[in-house]
């Protein structure tokens, strides 16, 4: 499927996955942690590869096999370097007054492998979660 | 579109805000929106009851990251209750039971705030 980069479909785009995910067998609590990567992944695209412009596009498509669910989640903005990603220090954060920045920590501890992949200016980050 | 909304009442001293629906980017404003009405009159004893909320990500989370500070410099504090196991789960995956006051019920947090020592 493909959406506006806009926070009003995020509800749209975590429930299509999230029901495909349980679906493939995915028991309740798999399936909500999947829903919540979702989620985070596709707030940072809205925010960070896409600065709020709600005229982008956001490609997302799923995949299984007798073992694995993938959802992979491509823009065409600013690509993430997660060469350069620290895990975030809570407390550290909440002592600053961030709002946050919790995503990518959250989407690697909720799912069993990410990968984050740029060609042609198109960027994805594919999150892989065993059955 | 996410289905947000929050009913605010008040007990004693105590601000009660009940979340209903799914919080997330989409909806986090609203919530953010509470918080600083309450801060900026002068409110700061804060229960927040997700008995009715059905879905959290980071960036409802980051509401309360961002605000808890202010509230416990003034003498106050956001108590958080009730919450369902999978919303609870978010919290927990953060460390937060640790940083925050995460109650059963609604009623303790009051009581808490009443009696701090207890």
């Amino acid at each position: 499927m493909n959406v506006t980069a806009s926070t009003s479909n995020l509800q749209s785009v975590r429930d299509f996955v999230a029901q495909h995910a349980y679906d493939h067998g995915f028991s309740d609590q798999d399936t909500e942690e999947i829903r919540l990567a979702v989620d985070e992944a596709m707030t940072n695209v809205i925010k960070h590869a896409y600065g709020y412009d709600e005229s982008k596009k956001i490609y997302i498509s799923v995949g299984s096999d007798t073992e694995t669910f993938w959802v992979a989640i491509q823009d065409t903005g600013h690509a993430f370097d997660i060469s350069t990603y620290k895990s975030p220090d809570v407390p550290e954060r909440i002592k600053q007054r961030k709002k946050g920045g919790v995503g990518v920590y959250l989407i690697k501890r909720l799912m069993d492998k990410v990968e984050y992949s740029t060609r042609n200016k198109h960027n994805e980050i594919k999150m892989i979660k065993k059955l | 579109m996410s289905q947000f909304d929050i009913y605010q009442r008040q007990y004693q001293s105590v601000e009660i805000l009940e979340l209903n629906g799914e919080l997330d980017a989409h909806t986090a404003p609203v919530l953010e929106q509470h918080i600083t009405q309450l801060i900026e009159n002068e409110k700061y004893k804060i229960v927040v009851n997700f008995s009715s909320l059905d879905y959290i990500s980071s960036a409802g989370l980051g509401v309360f990251m961002a605000y808890i500070e202010d509230l416990r410099e003034r003498g106050g504090d956001i108590k958080l209750t009730n919450m369902k196991e999978n919303v609870f789960n978010v919290f927990d995956l953060l460390g937060f039971p640790t940083l925050y006051d995460i109650l059963d019920e609604e009623s303790q947090a009051i009581s808490r705030f009443n009696n701090p020592t207890t």
